[in-house]
């Protein structure tokens, strides 16, 4: 088997067979006529020889559709260029080994769940003594001050807080992406940040769910992190880039 | 009981009377204060109701005049009443003339007291009559409905616009769901006020307000009468209006409500003895407006380790259970909280998550647990997701949990589809009855893995107990026993909204509420 990158298709069962499965729903009751609008929906998709494999009636005037087919499309592999955070994650003891040897003081940080965003589990996965998936969290890390400041603390009291306790680097999780709030949300941080004339004197790092390094960089922070990330991730970036900017 | 898990009755007991004694020392001076949300509340159960030319919600103009004049110490009824016999005006008039300036509160005479409160104790009998006209309404709608099967389907809509999340409330009914949760905006538990009117907009839901509640209660009244089923409507009874928010649940007809003793204190950094105050208010309202609440332990398994720290749910239970009590709520009512959040990678996780479900069945076999999904470990893999969510379901059904919240398999992704919900539902469905008498079926074996693990929790939660009598609960919550997140006493929002109450303090509305508590029934529980 011979895979063309410059023409990279999906794959079901066979190389370019360009098989999809996607599921939907339309506010039309079902029936034939949904079946078929919802067929014609994945023509337009561009699929081609799309099969509606299951249409579920939703009640109130919704149906639902599992829907297959082939898509023509083929991108360029090849040509990809993402830009990557260029460090590879150090353990737990390498990091406390790498502060005491390079930066010879304590890393501090300050993380936050920012604006309305209740959801803390990303920042205590990161953070807290406890970590995630047995790796042990920031505040866990010998040679690192955490400030974990919690939930729904407002951009400017985050950064107030940073500035007081002489942070290195500013962590700041966003979990809640209804109508693009975080955008907005992380957007005003680094803005609030520029205006006061900080924006350089401290790393700033986003990360959440829907948050990728490409996103981060785009809205000028210098770094971001997604699903699976674990606090030593986080805490080789930090330390190798305070060490890199020294 | 059931006792599968051959539990230490001692154990049992031990547990249950430290956390009583630990509920008896909070309420050594929770009946001390008042708070600003509690006097708003009252002013709400009295018809209080809309916003001045800024906004402001009138219940919020009035307490907080009367709180700037040192006023709110002697209960805002006893003011209220004053006012309504000097001027001929009723509540709303008066509140209107407070926001428009036309009204002084310190102008308001001193009458004889008897005067006053003969028409005290009558407005409070009058809102309390609609909210018991509301529960009798229920317990109506109820009785001709078709038999509830448990564990009741809860699901949630957060679409962000109310007359959204009434169409897709209504479709999760239609699909099968008997409880809909109307999540609110994520900012709305730190709002030191109720929004008014419909509301469409706010992230991760909208805001509660009153009239959002009737919408949403309207359209599911609808669902209702097309499916023979009663429809629960839940809202969130936390936050910094935990009265207010009750108040409007009991007038509206909501059923359930999340309202946790201690939530707001870990999760929202809000001031310990404003929370305390005000859960204690708020859940005499629930108690009396017969809706049942959902507390929140699950919490708990989402920041601190489910493995590890699965027995600090079990004594929070018990101290919500306590605190509860003493709000004149009945087991009954109790939907306290637990969660299916051990890490999925664990060999025998399925083992310890029924130990920790089962046991919370036996402890508290007339409260109608709540059983939270999976959050915490499952990633945008919906279809592992979907997997995960099935074996929370049989356990739900193995252990006999009453209230389902189902998890949707695009958690960690976004706030849930339409069809979310369908496939939640139909996972649900399916188990439940592929699997409805397993329970009945199975016995644990002796000394086995989930007895002993069972056993363990128990004895790890009333360690745990004696501690915290030992302490203090506030201490307790300054030392981080719960989830793993330390709150200071003196810290948190709100805590300037708590004022001590005069020794003339007025409010009738506690009496009435805790009446029903005298009264026992054939086993000598309040009723």
């Amino acid at each position: 088997m011979k895979v063309d990158l410059s023409k990279v298709k999906a794959y079901g069962d066979t190389l370019n067979d360009g098989a999809v499965q996607l599921s939907f729903t339309l506010p039309v009751p079902a029936g034939d006529e949904a079946r078929e609008a919802a067929r014609q929906l994945a023509l337009k998709m561009g699929l081609e020889t799309p099969a509606v494999t299951e249409m579920a009636d939703l009640g109130a005037g919704f149906s639902f559709f599992v829907v297959y087919g082939r898509c023509p499309h083929t991108v360029d592999y090849a040509a990809i260029k993402i830009p990557k955070r260029e460090h590879e994650a150090m353990s737990f003891e390498e990091v406390n080994e790498f502060v005491r040897a390079e930066l010879k003081k304590k890393v501090v940080v300050a993380a936050a769940c920012t604006g309305t965003d209740a959801h803390t589990v990303g920042i205590d996965a990161i953070v807290n003594m406890k970590g995630y998936a047995g790796e042990y969290g920031l505040e866990r890390y010998p040679e690192f001050e955490a400030y974990n400041l919690g939930s729904q603390v407002p951009n400017a009291e985050l950064l107030a807080r940073a500035v007081e306790h002489g942070a290195d680097a500013v962590l700041v999780s966003q979990v809640v992406t209804q109508k693009n709030v975080h955008l907005e949300n992380l957007t005003e941080l680094i803005e609030l940040a520029e205006a006061e004339g900080i924006r350089d004197r401290m790393l700033f790092i986003a990360g959440g769910p829907r948050i990728s390094h490409e996103l981060a960089i785009e809205l000028g922070f210098d770094a971001g992190f997604g699903p699976g990330t674990l606090p030593n991730h986080v805490a080789s970036f930090i330390v190798k880039e305070l060490a890199r900017r020294k | 009981m059931d006792n599968k898990l051959n539990l230490d009755r001692a154990t049992i007991d031990g547990a249950r009377a430290t956390a009583s004694r630990i509920a008896d020392q909070l309420h050594g001076w929770i009946n001390l204060y008042t708070t600003t949300t509690i006097e708003r509340a009252v002013a709400r159960l009295l018809g209080v109701d809309g916003v001045d030319a800024a906004g402001v919600p009138l219940p919020n103009v009035l307490v907080d005049r009367l709180h700037e004049k040192g006023l709110l110490g002697h209960g805002l009824l006893s003011w209220l009443a004053r006012a309504m016999l000097s001027t001929g005006r009723n509540a709303q008039e008066i509140a209107e003339a407070v926001a428009e300036g036309k009204l002084d509160v310190a102008a308001i005479p001193m009458l004889p007291e008897e005067k006053w409160r003969e028409l005290g104790d009558r407005l409070a009998a009058e809102a309390a009559a609609k909210i018991t006209a509301r529960r009798r309404e229920r317990e109506q709608m109820m009785a001709a409905a078709a038999p509830d099967r448990k564990p009741l389907l809860y699901v949630i809509v957060a679409t962000g616009n109310i007359y959204e999340d009434a169409v897709q409330a209504k479709a999760a009914a239609l699909q099968g769901a008997d409880i809909i949760a109307v999540i609110r905006h994520t900012g709305q538990s730190l709002l030191d006020y109720v929004p008014y009117g419909p509301t469409t907009e706010g992230f991760g839901g909208t805001y509660a307000t009153q009239e959002n509640f009737r919408i949403v209660r309207r359209s599911l009244d609808e669902a209702i009468k097309e499916t023979g089923r009663y429809i629960r409507l839940v809202n969130y009874c936390s936050g910094l209006c935990m009265p207010e928010i009750a108040a409007m649940g009991a007038l509206e007809r909501l059923d359930m409500m999340l309202n946790d003793a201690m939530y707001g204190i870990l999760f929202r950094d809000i001031n310990m003895r404003r929370t305390l105050i005000d859960q204690h208010f708020s859940r005499m309202i629930n108690g009396f407006a017969g809706i049942v609440i959902n507390t929140g332990e699950d919490n708990y398994l989402t920041t601190a380790d489910a493995y590890e720290k699965g027995y600090t749910v079990i004594a929070s239970q018990f101290i919500n259970e306590q605190l509860a009590l003493r709000s004149g709520l009945r087991e009954e009512q109790m939907g306290l909280g637990h969660a299916f959040e051990i890490n999925p990678a664990l060999e025998d996780g399925l083992l310890m998550e029924i130990a920790q479900a089962q046991l919370c069945r036996e402890l508290f076999p007339r409260s109608p647990l709540k059983y939270m999904p999976p959050t915490k470990h499952v990633t945008g893999d919906i279809f592992s997701t979907y997997l995960i969510n099935g074996m929370f379901n049989l356990v739900s059904i193995i252990t006999g949990q009453e209230i389902q919240l189902l998890g949707m398999l695009t958690e960690a992704i976004h706030t849930p589809f339409i069809s979310d919900r369908y496939l939640a539902i139909k996972n649900a469905g399916y188990i439940f009855n592929n699997a409805r008498h397993l329970g009945e079926e199975i016995t644990f074996k002796e000394q086995g893995r989930i007895q002993a693990r069972a056993a363990v929790l128990l004895g790890q939660a009333y360690s745990l107990l004696q501690e915290i009598e030992k302490i203090g609960l506030e201490e307790a919550l300054e030392r981080g026993l719960f989830a793993d997140i330390k709150r200071s006493r003196e810290g948190g929002k709100g805590k300037d909204g708590v004022v001590p109450k005069e020794e003339d303090y007025y409010n009738p509305f506690p009496d009435i509420f805790l009446r029903r508590c005298h009264i026992k029934d054939d086993e000598g529980r309040a009723c």
